[in-house]
C-alpha cells in the first residue's frame, strides 16, 4: 500500500531498534533508573501496541500513555449532557464511533440508543449537516470533541451551516485544547518524564511553536512524530539523541505534514468560531485552566449548550478509578487496582478503558501477555 | 410495478400485507406462486406440516446428523456479490460444513415487513432457490409471517438446515495440537467492508464484492487431502481473531499468527486504515479457517489452492504449547501482539 508500507520496513526499524537500545542503555545507566518517554497522542498508543513496538525496545525506555485520546479524558458529567440531549424527543444526536461506549453515570450514548434515544453514528461533522438538511423538521445535534485536530473540521462545518442558513444544526462543544494540558502534567509535583514525543496530528494545525516552553522552560525535549511505526521508532532515536547531547529542543520528524508555523487558514476558523473556557474537567486530572473551548456569543444559534441548555453536572470518577495516575504516568496501567478485574473492556470503569486508544484499553488488548501471562479461564471471558 | 430479476424471470407485481401471513388464501397465493416454483422439489410440494426425509437416504452419506440454525438480517439487503436470501443459504451451508457434513436440507422462515414489494421478495426467493441449487441442498420446508410495518427491518430468514458427516471425521474446536498449522482460506474481511461501503456511510469510492460463497465442496477437497483436520470453523462475524480464540480457549493451547502472512485485499486494507479497523475482526461469509496436522498442511493447502473457493489459501501461523488461551500475532513490523476476543462491535475511532 503506497505511503503507508515504506513506513512499515522491518529490517529499517531493526536498524533504529538497535540504535535506540544503545542510547536507551548508556542514558538509563547515567540517571540510574529507566528513560520515561510520554507519547501525548492516543493515536501514538495505538501504534505501539498495534505494531508490537513495546516488545521490540528495550526495558531501559518506558512509555508513559499521556492524555491524547480525547474520549478518554472527557469527564463523566460531560457524557451524562450527552445523555440528556439525546433523549430529547426533538434531537437526533450525532457521534463519533468510539464515544458512544464512553460511561456516564447513568449510563453511555450506547445505552441511551437502546432505549430509544435517535443517536447516529457519523464519520465526520458534515455527515452531521447533511442529515439536518435532510431532516428540517428535527434538530441535529453533533459531539464535537477532539483536540485542535478535529476543532478545524467542527468550525468550518458550523460556517458552512451559516452560509446555508441551516437554522436546525448545533455542536455540543467539548473540544479541547492541548498546551494547558501538558503543561498540567509538567507542573504535577510526581513528574518523572525525560521527554515526549509531540502529537502530530495537532501539530499539523497549531505548528510547533507552541511547545517552545516545554524545552525553555521545563528542559525537556520534544519530538512531534508521525503514526507510522517507523515513525515513532525515528523520534524516539531523535529524542535520545537529543538527551545524549544534553540538547532540550523542539524537533518536527513529521515534517511531511507539520508545517513550523501551522496551518493559518484552519487556526483562523478555529479563532472565529471558538473561544477559550476559563476551564474544563477533564476525566481523571480535575480541572485545567483554559484547556477547553466553547462556542463564541456569535455563534450561539449554533450552540447546543445555550440552544437547549444541559444539565452541566461535575461527576467524581469512581473512587477506585486511578486514571489520574495513568494519565500523568505516575502508575503504569496494569498497575491501576482495578485492571482487568472490575475495570475492563466489557465493563469499564474509566474513560482509559473504552477507546481503542486509550491506554488501559490497548495494554488490557494487545500488551497483556508481555506484563504476565494470562490464565485461560480468564482470557475466555 | 414489475422488474426482471437477475435470473431472467418475470416478477410479480404488488406488496406484501398482512393477509399474506394471515394463513388465507393470499398466504396461499404467495406459496403457490412464489415460494414452490422457486424451490422446486417434491419434500416441500407436499405441503405436509413437515418434511418426511426417508432415513435410508440419510445413512448413504454418512453415520451423523449435523444440524444448525442461523437468523439474518442485513442492510442493505443487497450488496455487490450477494444478499439477504444468498446469504442465509451460504450461511447454514458453512456452519454443516465445517463439521465435515454434507449438507443436503435446509429450511427456510421468512418475517417479512408488511409493505415489501413483492417483486423484491420474488427476487431474494428466488436467490434462495439459485445459491441452494448451487450448493446442492434443497429447501423442504419453511414458514412465512407478515408483522407490522416497523416490526421488522423489511425481511428478516431464518434457515436451518441437515446435513450428514460421514464416518471417521471428528472435527472440534477443542482438537488443535501444538506443531498443527493454522490456515485460512482467502483474504479477510471482504464482506464486513463491502457492507459499509454499500451502506454509502463512508463516502468512500471503492470496489469491494462479499465474499459470501458455500464452503462445502472446498471442505471436501480438503478432507480429500487429510481425513484428520482437527478443527474448522467459517470466519462469520467477529472475524478469523474470534474463530482462533475459540480454538485457543477451547483447546488449551496458544497460536501463533504471522501478520505478514495473513492474506488481506488491497481495498480492504485500505479502508481498514482510513476507518481503524482491523480485519482480523472483520465479517467474512465463505471464508473458513482450519487448524490441521503439520504433516498434512502443504497437501491441505495444495487441494484448497486447487478450488475455486480457496485461491488464496495460506498458511498463517501454528499452535503452540505456550501461552495457552492466547492469540500472538507476530507483526509484519518485527513485534508482537495479543490478539484478543473483540468487545462489543469494531467502532471507527475519531482520529
Amino acid at each position: 500500500m503506497q505511503y503507508a508500507d515504506e513506513f512499515r520496513d522491518p529490517a529499517k526499524a531493526r536498524t533504529l531498534v538497535e540504535e535506540i537500545s544503545k542510547l536507551a542503555a548508556l542514558l538509563a545507566k547515567a540517571r540510574g533508573r529507566p528513560l520515561q518517554v510520554m507519547e501525548v497522542c492516543g493515536g501514538h498508543t495505538h501504534t505501539i501496541f498495534r505494531y508490537g513496538l513495546k516488545a521490540m525496545l528495550p526495558e531501559a525506555l518506558e512509555f508513559v500513555h499521556g492524555p491524547g485520546c480525547p474520549v478518554c479524558v472527557l469527564p463523566m458529567g460531560r457524557v451524562d449532557d450527552c445523555v440528556a440531549l439525546a433523549c430529547n424527543p426533538k434531537i437526533i444526536f450525532t457521534t463519533f464511533g468510539d464515544a458512544m461506549r464512553v460511561p456516564g453515570s447513568k449510563g453511555s450514548l450506547l445505552q441511551a440508543k437502546a432505549e430509544g434515544a435517535d443517536v447516529r453514528m457519523v464519520y465526520s461533522p458534515l455527515d452531521a449537516l447533511k442529515l439536518a438538511r435532510e431532516n428540517p423538521t428535527r434538530e441535529v445535534v453533533f459531539f464535537a470533541l477532539g483536540f485542535e485536530t478535529t476543532m478545524p473540521s467542527t468550525a468550518l462545518t458550523v460556517l458552512q451551516a451559516r452560509r446555508e442558513g441551516i437554522r436546525n444544526f448545533s455542536l455540543f462543544c467539548n473540544h479541547i485544547t492541548i498546551i494547558p494540558t501538558i503543561k498540567a502534567i509538567l507542573d504535577s509535583p510526581e513528574l518523572t518524564l525525560d521527554g515526549f514525543l509531540g502529537p502530530g496530528h495537532v501539530s499539523m494545525v497549531i505548528g510547533n511553536r507552541p511547545y517552545d516552553f516545554i524545552a525553555e522552560r521545563y528542559h525537556r525535549p520534544i519530538v512531534v512524530a508521525g503514526f507510522e511505526p517507523l515513525d515513532i521508532l525515528q523520534s524516539l532515536w531523535m529524542l535520545l539523541k537529543q538527551m545524549k547531547e544534553g540538547r532540550c529542543e523542539v524537533e518536527n520528524q513529521y515534517k511531511r505534514i507539520v508545517p513550523e508555523a501551522g496551518n493559518a487558514q484552519a487556526l483562523a476558523a478555529v479563532a472565529e468560531v471558538f473561544e477559550l473556557r476559563e476551564f474544563f474537567e477533564w476525566r481523571g486530572l480535575g480541572s485545567i485552566d483554559h484547556s477547553g473551548v466553547r462556542m463564541r456569543a456569535a455563534f450561539a444559534d449554533y450552540d447546543a449548550e445555550r440552544k437547549f441548555g444541559v444539565p452541566g453536572l461535575s461527576i467524581a470518577d469512581p473512587k477506585s478509578c486511578q486514571c489520574g495516575e495513568v494519565l500523568k504516568g505516575v502508575i503504569k496501567p496494569h498497575q491501576c487496582k482495578v485492571f482487568g478485574t472490575s475495570c475492563t473492556p466489557e465493563r469499564p470503569l474509566g474513560a482509559l478503558m473504552v477507546s481503542s486508544e486509550g491506554a488501559c484499553a490497548a495494554y488490557y488488548r494487545f500488551g497483556r501477555i508481555a506484563i504476565k501471562p494470562v490464565e485461560t479461564e480468564t482470557v475466555a471471558s | 410495478m414489475k422488474m426482471d430479476d437477475p435470473h431472467g424471470k418475470r416478477m410479480p407485481g404488488g406488496v406484501v400485507t398482512l393477509a399474506h401471513g394471515g394463513g388465507g388464501s393470499a398466504m396461499r397465493k404467495l406459496i403457490e406462486n412464489v415460494l414452490l416454483p422457486a424451490f422446486n422439489n417434491p419434500l416441500l410440494a407436499a405441503l405436509e406440516d413437515q418434511a418426511t426425509v426417508p432415513l435410508a437416504e440419510l445413512l448413504v452419506h454418512g453415520d451423523r446428523l449435523a444440524f444448525t440454525t442461523d437468523s439474518y438480517v442485513v442492510t442493505p439487503m443487497s450488496f455487490p456479490g450477494g444478499d439477504i436470501g444468498k446469504l442465509a443459504v451460504c450461511g447454514t451451508v458453512n456452519d454443516l460444513a465445517v463439521s465435515g457434513a454434507r449438507p443436503l436440507y435446509l429450511s427456510c422462515g421468512l418475517v417479512i415487513e408488511e409493505g415489501l414489494e413483492m417483486a423484491h421478495l420474488a427476487m431474494i426467493v428466488e436467490s434462495i432457490a439459485h445459491a441452494a441449487r448451487l450448493a446442492g441442498v434443497s429447501v423442504v420446508t419453511g414458514d412465512t409471517k407478515v408483522v407490522e410495518r416497523g416490526a421488522a427491518d423489511k425481511l428478516f430468514i431464518n434457515t436451518a438446515g441437515i446435513g450428514v458427516i460421514p464416518a471417521g471425521i471428528q472435527i472440534s474446536a477443542s482438537r488443535a495440537q501444538p506443531g498443527d498449522a493454522v490456515i485460512v482460506s482467502g483474504s479477510l474481511g471482504d464482506h464486513g467492508i463491502a457492507i459499509l461501503l454499500a451502506r454509502n456511510e463512508l463516502a468512500l469510492d471503492a470496489a469491494v464484492m462479499s465474499d459470501c460463497q458455500p464452503l462445502h465442496g472446498l471442505v471436501a477437497v480438503m478432507l480429500g487431502a487429510c481425513q484428520d483436520i482437527h478443527c474448522l470453523r467459517d470466519a462469520t462475524r467477529g472475524g478469523v481473531a474470534t474463530v482462533l480464540n475459540e480454538f485457543a480457549t477451547s483447546s488449551r493451547v496458544g497460536i501463533r499468527l504471522r501478520e505478514a502472512a495473513l492474506p488481506v485485499n488491497e481495498t480492504v486494507r485500505g479502508a481498514c486504515e482510513i476507518l481503524g479497523l482491523d480485519p482480523l475482526y472483520l465479517a467474512n461469509e465463505g471464508k473458513l479457517v482450519a487448524v490441521v496436522p503439520a504433516t498434512h498442511a502443504d497437501a491441505v493447502l495444495a487441494a484448497m489452492r486447487a478450488h475455486p473457493a480457496g485461491l488464496e489459501a495460506a498458511i498463517v501461523g501454528e499452535i503452540t504449547a505456550e501461552s495457552a488461551g492466547n492469540v500472538i500475532l507476530s507483526t509484519a513490523f518485527g513485534g508482537y501482539r495479543v490478539v484478543d476476543m473483540l468487545v462489543g462491535e469494531q467502532l471507527p475511532r475519531i482520529c
